[in-house]
C-alpha cells in the first residue's frame, strides 16, 4: 500500500488489474454515452452526434460545432480509436 | 448489453414482399436475448470470397421472442439491401449482432405523451414502439405521423389501423400520390401539417423521428420551430438523401 500526500491510499499494480473495470466502461451502451468536445467544450449524448460512415471506419462529429470528436479506422484485423477531438467520455454503469 | 458484440447466426423464416421496394423478413435467432422497442441490430453478410458487409437495421418486433422482424427497403446502390429484398429465401442464414442502442427506445414505464414521426421505412422502430404501447395497454397518448410516397409504399398499414384508439392516433402524409378523395394534395411534410397532426409542444411529448437523413433533419427543424424542446426530440437517421 502506498500513500498520497493527502493521506489517501492506493495500490500500484499493472494494466491487468483494470480489465474488469474497463470492460464495464467499454461494453456499456454507447448511444447514451456523453462525450465532451475538446474544441467547443459542449457535452453531447453520442446518439445525437453526426457520424460519417465509410467502408474503412467512421468519423464522429460534435453536433454543436461539427469538429471531429473521434474516429475509428479498421485496417486488416486492427481497429484504431483516435480521440484527439474529445476530452472525456462518460457512461452510466 | 454484455454480449452485444457477439455475432449470432439467424435463419430466415419468411420473406414477404410488403411494398414495391421492400420486404418483411422474419429471422429466427437462437440465443437472441430479446429487445426493447426501438432498438436495432447489425446484420452481416459474407460473400463466397470472404468479403463482408455490415449494415444496421431497426427491429420491428419487441419483447423476448427469438424470432425477430425486420422491414427492409431496397436502396439503389446498396450492397446489402438488394440481397435482402430480392434474393434471400426462407432457410438462408444471416449473422446479427445486438440488440443495440439505448437512446432511441421507448419503455412502457414512460407516462408522457409520445409523438412518433416516420419517413418511409423509418416506421420500423416506431412500429416496435406502437406494438409495445398496444400490448402493454399503456395509457400514454401516442400519435404516429407516417410519411410515405404512396399508400402502396406503407408498411404495416392494417396492423397500425388496428391500433387506433383513444390513446393511439394515426395520421398519414403522402408525398407523391394520395388515395382517391384524400383531402390534401401530395407533398412533403410541411409546418402546417405537422402542427395540425402532431401532439402540441405545450403537452411536452417525447418525439421520436426516424427516416432518411433529409427527412429527419427537416422534421426536426419544424419541431423546434413549433416549440418542441431539443432534448425531447429523439432522432434516428438512416442515411439516404
Amino acid at each position: 500500500m502506498a500513500r498520497l500526500t493527502d493521506g489517501s491510499e492506493f495500490v500500484r499494480v499493472d494494466g491487468n488489474a483494470i480489465a474488469g473495470p474497463l470492460s464495464e466502461l467499454l461494453s456499456a451502451d454507447m448511444t447514451m454515452a456523453v462525450v465532451t468536445c475538446a474544441p467547443c467544450g459542449s457535452g453531447s449524448v453520442l446518439a445525437t452526434a453526426v457520424v460519417e460512415l465509410d467502408p474503412a471506419g467512421f468519423i464522429v462529429l460534435c453536433p454543436s460545432c461539427r469538429h471531429t470528436l473521434f474516429t475509428v479506422v479498421k485496417t486488416g484485423n486492427r481497429m484504431t480509436l483516435d480521440v484527439q477531438g474529445m476530452t472525456d467520455l462518460s457512461v452510466t454503469v | 448489453m454484455v454480449g452485444a458484440s457477439l455475432w449470432l447466426t439467424g435463419t430466415v423464416v419468411s420473406a414477404e414482399s410488403a411494398t414495391p421496394s421492400g420486404r418483411i423478413l422474419m429471422v429466427d435467432v437462437p440465443g437472441w436475448p430479446g429487445n426493447l422497442a426501438g432498438q436495432h441490430l447489425d446484420l452481416r453478410l459474407t460473400a463466397e470470397d470472404g468479403y463482408q458487409a455490415v449494415r444496421s437495421y431497426s427491429i420491428a418486433s419487441v419483447g423476448s421472442a427469438t424470432t425477430i422482424e425486420l422491414a427492409v427497403d431496397e436502396l439503389p446502390d446498396g450492397e446489402v439491401s438488394p440481397y435482402l429484398v430480392r434474393d434471400v429465401q426462407p432457410g438462408d442464414q444471416l449473422e446479427v449482432r445486438g440488440p443495440l442502442g439505448g437512446y432511441f427506445v421507448w419503455r412502457e414505464t414512460q407516462p408522457e405523451p409520445v409523438q412518433l414521426i416516420a419517413g418511409g421505412s423509418g416506421v420500423v422502430p416506431l412500429m416496435a414502439m406502437s406494438r409495445a404501447h398496444h400490448r402493454t395497454g399503456s395509457t400514454a397518448p401516442f400519435r404516429l405521423l407516417y410519411s410515405v410516397r404512396t399508400p402502396e409504399n406503407a408498411y404495416f398499414t392494417d396492423e397500425l389501423a388496428g391500433f387506433e384508439s383513444d390513446s393511439f392516433r394515426l395520421d398519414w402524409v403522402y408525398t407523391r400520390s394520395a388515395p382517391e378523395g384524400w383531402p390534401a394534395a401530395p407533398g412533403r411534410l410541411m409546418r402546417d401539417t405537422l402542427e395540425a397532426a402532431a401532439i402540441p409542444a405545450e403537452q411536452q411529448p417525447t418525439v421520436y423521428v426516424c427516416g432518411p437523413t433529409g427527412f429527419v433533419e427537416a422534421a426536426s427543424r419544424l419541431l423546434l420551430d413549433l416549440g418542441h424542446e431539443e432534448a425531447r426530440v429523439r432522432t434516428e437517421r438512416f442515411g439516404g438523401y
